[in-house]
């Protein structure tokens, strides 16, 4: 047998925070759609960290998001891109003029109540009145024998700066639910 | 809404000597995620790193990777494996650079299996995004970091690891 030499750190505690990264508000709980309303403009970047739990069975569920200032926009002034693998292949796919945008892609193979879509979503200079909203997501959901897992990005066409987001539960093309113990979390980072 | 400075640096170390594995042990579940980043490359024999949770050694670890490896993009799945493989191609090798930043979720819960997302960074390889899962409802305490070669992280390899709690 080889011997494998090994490194072990102890007693860890904790240290002074960079204090550049603030929590700003968590919902837990199951639900259609997920909603941070009033967000200060405090920050430069905002970041969604998620377990959504799926409530569907195979088919799995999806995230869509709206985005807006006061109320969320729900006209056709997203677009996105992601690609993403199943474990067998990779494949990739676009969509413009959509009235959502896409926060996280579905999952075949999902069980229902107990697979969870970890998401972290950055939105990007939220607060910027000279140009269209980007965002970038690394989601994946993963069932020992099922699983995806995919990288997005999409636009917001407007210039106004974001106060609201609402992310919504999708399967299969009709709105759905997040299971019981989802967890969505949005945090500021400050430029 | 609530808001609180968290991302708070938990515990880092950059190797002075070749080492097969490290391991981050005494985790306070204080935090909502952790987020690992283990950067630097192979002392000699290329490899893929993974990561183990509280010492389990059992086939209770799966993934599903995503992967460009700069002529195809592919995804492939491992299953009851004793391990999460936190990058597919864009392995450490010798002389090479590699990244691996990896999202630890809700792991403190004793509720649900635990899963964990992340990118693997190897620019002179490949770029992988990965989705793990240990079927387990503990608590994660520990976190070993190790190999598939038995070979060894080169001197300068840094192992970090943050906590982020949320409001």
């Amino acid at each position: 047998m080889t011997p494998i030499l090994g490194i072990m750190a102890s007693q860890i505690s904790g240290h002074l925070s960079t204090n550049s990264y603030e929590s700003i508000a968590t919902v837990t709980g199951s639900g259609a759609s997920v909603t941070f309303s009033s967000i200060p403009n405090t920050y430069k970047h905002l970041q969604i960290r998620a377990l959504a739990v799926n409530s569907q069975g195979a088919n799995g569920i999806y995230g869509r998001y709206r985005v807006g200032a006061g109320s969320v926009d729900t006209g056709s002034n997203y677009t996105y891109h992601y690609v993403e693998g199943n474990g067998s292949a990779a494949s990739a796919a676009a969509g413009s003029t959509q009235s959502f945008g896409s926060a996280f892609g579905g999952g075949s193979g999902a069980t229902a109540n107990t697979s969870a879509y970890a998401v972290v979503l950055d939105i990007l200079d939220y607060q910027n009145t000279n140009k269209y909203k980007t965002h970038r997501a690394l989601w994946g959901v993963e069932n020992n024998g099922s699983g995806e897992v995919g990288l997005g990005s999409g636009l917001w066409m407007s210039t106004s700066a974001i106060d609201i987001i609402t992310i919504y539960a999708y399967s299969q093309g009709f709105p759905s639910t997040f299971a019981a113990n989802t967890q969505f979390a949005l945090y500021g980072v400050k430029g | 809404m609530a808001a609180g400075s968290t991302y708070t640096p938990i515990a880092t170390t950059t190797l002075g000597s070749a080492a097969a594995s490290y391991t981050f042990s005494s985790i306070s579940g204080s935090y909502t995620d952790l987020i690992l980043i283990v950067q630097g490359g192979a002392s000699s024999t290329a490899f893929d790193a993974w990561i183990r949770f509280n010492s389990d050694t059992g086939t209770n670890y799966s993934i599903t990777s995503l992967s460009g490896t700069g002529s195809a993009a592919q995804s492939a799945r491992e299953t009851s494996a004793s391990y999460i493989h936190i990058d597919k191609q864009a392995a450490w090798r010798s002389g090479n650079i590699t990244m691996n930043r990896v999202n630890i979720m809700n792991y403190a819960n004793t509720t649900t299996y635990k899963t964990v997302v992340g990118r693997a960074d190897a620019p002179a390889d490949a770029t992988d995004a990965i989705v793990g899962l240990w079927r387990s409802t503990a608590a994660i305490t520990s976190i070993q970091v190790g190999n598939d070669a038995s070979a060894n992280f080169a001197v300068g390899t840094t192992f970090t690891l943050y906590g982020i709690a949320a409001a």
